[in-house]
């Protein structure tokens, strides 16, 4: 069917690319951040701990080390808010998923279509937008100072809160889709069975509905707390660069700081937690299979 | 009983809480569109209707050279990626006894797995270390890595649904392997090669993280140049440019839906 050879000279151009623009490269971080800083930025090929100490500890007026959780508390902060980006993401898309899974016909492929689109808008308007909504005299001060019910509320701005909506606004579509997905594929009849058994509608719920539903949920938390956990944008401009994440921590070190050996630890780190979950997440994947086995 | 069954499956208040939902999904584009058309030069305080940022964006130059730049890295990004991709699709859903089949289409599929911004650290690094200066080519190289992807899953969503009679049809007839994908593959999964490309593109024009940080000498893309305007402090052009970037993505979303949903 395909010329002899075809396996192999059209694979060949895509692995090609992966091995020189990324899994070289990611090799080259490791790497890096096992180096020592230039004078003038950048790095220089010679063994070093020292980014990845700068991690835990910072280096006192007397060359002692002194344990300061400033990095840690981004990674934290980082970890958490993903985290949560990812709870709540689930939380409201599937009522969203099962209220269009319930719907028939032209008006179910309208909503699934509705709930796409913002996805496709700039990443970088959506989350400006949000500038525009909460900032100081923005839409939410505004409207409240012009109804009197809160004078000069401010900026809600640059806090986790802030930085929390633009999250789950950036990602939301991630999630709905592969929840839709398992919802869709739901058999009528078992939500029947548990009626028919004297299963209430939360029970039915929980009992039924969600376990079945669960490879579309752990696909969709992974789809969601992978770049939330990468996200530059939405702390960079709801979070007022105070309130960093990991994403501009790594950002600021190639840029700014130029720590390009700590910007690589930091990055190293990002990718550890990264296999983490997709470790975790195999192991269960694993584990399912043994049981159904 | 009917009543009853379709009783269970309702829940109390969820039409209220996916109105809601909806309300949340496009309040901030309509906020930034109405703004758009403010008179006032306060970004967020109506001063009647005014079409005047728009003509300020449109004679605003380091706008249209940033767009530009944008669409030139999109435009080969994405054709580099789909060609690059279809081939790979080609080998992986249909090729016969393919070693590491599973491990070859993780690797093509890598750039998903990671957060953006390790990616721009690897390729800031790695064109730091060959010394490549040049800033398009260095968009270029690293929008094609993670275009591909979002390329592939579309064109390999197609393949799986085709059916091999056609291709087999066409080889009875004794056509050749170029003229069988020719004549008969390549336009039976066009849908999904143009569903590839257009989100590759999307993908590519909507790129910051990786753009950011190449900060490639004079080459600034459209979202690095909007977050300049940001950081300089929110302006109402700003709102009018954003407008017309959410006006040209959702006419390209509704394309590349529309073909998806052919297919």
């Amino acid at each position: 069917m395909k010329r002899p050879g075809f396996n192999f000279w059209g694979l060949l151009p895509a692995q090609l690319i992966m091995l020189l623009t990324m899994i070289i490269p990611i090799g080259i971080i490791v790497v890096v951040s096992f180096s020592t800083r230039g004078a003038y930025g950048g790095f220089d090929y010679i063994f070093s701990l020292e980014s990845y100490q700068r991690l835990l500890f910072s280096v006192g007026w007397t060359d002692e080390l002194e344990f300061n959780p400033q990095y840690l508390l981004i990674i934290g902060r980082t970890i958490l808010l993903a985290a949560t980006t990812t709870a709540i993401c689930l939380l409201i898309s599937f009522p969203a998923a099962y209220f269009i899974a319930q719907r028939q016909g032209q008006l179910k492929v309208i909503l699934l279509y509705l709930v796409t689109l913002p996805f496709w808008v700039s990443m970088i308007v959506r989350v400006y937008a949000w500038l525009i909504i909460l900032g100081k005299n923005g839409v939410i001060d505004g409207t409240l100072s012009k109804l009197g019910i809160v004078d000069n509320l401010g900026s809600l701005l640059f806090n986790n809160g802030a930085m929390l909506v633009g999250l789950v606004y950036s990602y939301v579509p991630l999630m709905i889709l592969p929840v839709y997905a398992s919802i869709e594929k739901l058999d009528p009849a078992l939500i029947e069975a548990s009626h028919d058994l004297y299963g209430g509608r939360w029970k039915t719920l929980f009992r039924v509905i969600a376990p079945l539903c669960k490879p579309g949920m752990v696909a969709g938390a992974v789809l969601v707390f992978i770049p939330s956990l990468g996200a530059v944008i939405e702390p960079m401009l709801l979070g007022g660069g105070k309130k960093m994440m990991m994403g501009n921590l790594i950002l600021n070190q190639f840029g700014m700081d130029r720590n390009w050996p700590f910007g690589a630890a930091v990055a190293v780190v990002m990718m550890g937690l990264v296999m983490a979950v997709m470790i975790l997440n195999a192991l269960r994947a694993a584990r399912k299979q043994a049981e159904t086995a | 009983m009917g009543g009853a069954k379709t009783d269970v499956k309702r829940y109390p208040g969820l039409g209220l809480f996916v109105v809601l939902f909806f309300f949340y999904l496009y309040l901030p584009i309509a906020v930034v569109v109405f703004f758009s058309f403010n008179a006032s030069k306060l970004a967020s305080i109506w001063g009647g209707f005014s079409m005047r940022w728009y003509e300020s964006a449109l004679q605003n130059d380091a706008l249209l050279d940033a767009v530009k730049t944008s669409l030139t890295v999109a435009t080969v990004a994405s054709l580099v990626a789909t060609t690059v991709a279809l081939m790979a699709a080609l080998v992986l859903v249909r090729g016969k006894g393919v070693k590491f089949r599973k491990t070859s289409e993780t690797i093509v599929n890598l750039p998903l797995f990671l957060p953006e911004v390790v990616l721009a650290v690897a390729v800031l690094l790695l064109f730091s270390n060959i010394g490549l200066q040049q800033g398009v080519t260095k968009l270029i190289i690293a929008h094609t890595t993670f275009c591909i992807p979002f390329a592939f899953l579309p064109i390999r969503a197609r393949l799986q649904g085709m059916t091999l009679d056609l291709e087999e049809a066409a080889q009875d007839l004794y056509a050749g392997p170029w003229t069988t994908f020719r004549k008969v593959t390549l336009p039976t999964i066009a849908p999904g090669v143009f569903a590839g490309a257009m989100l590759a593109f999307v993908i590519s024009m909507d790129d910051f993280i990786t753009s950011v940080m190449l900060n490639a000498g004079g080459a600034t893309t459209l979202p690095v140049y909007i977050f300049s305007l940001i950081r300089s402090g929110v302006s109402p052009e700003l709102n009018a440019i954003s407008t017309l970037i959410i006006l040209v993505s959702l006419v390209l979303a509704s394309i590349a839906l529309a073909l998806q949903r052919r297919s």
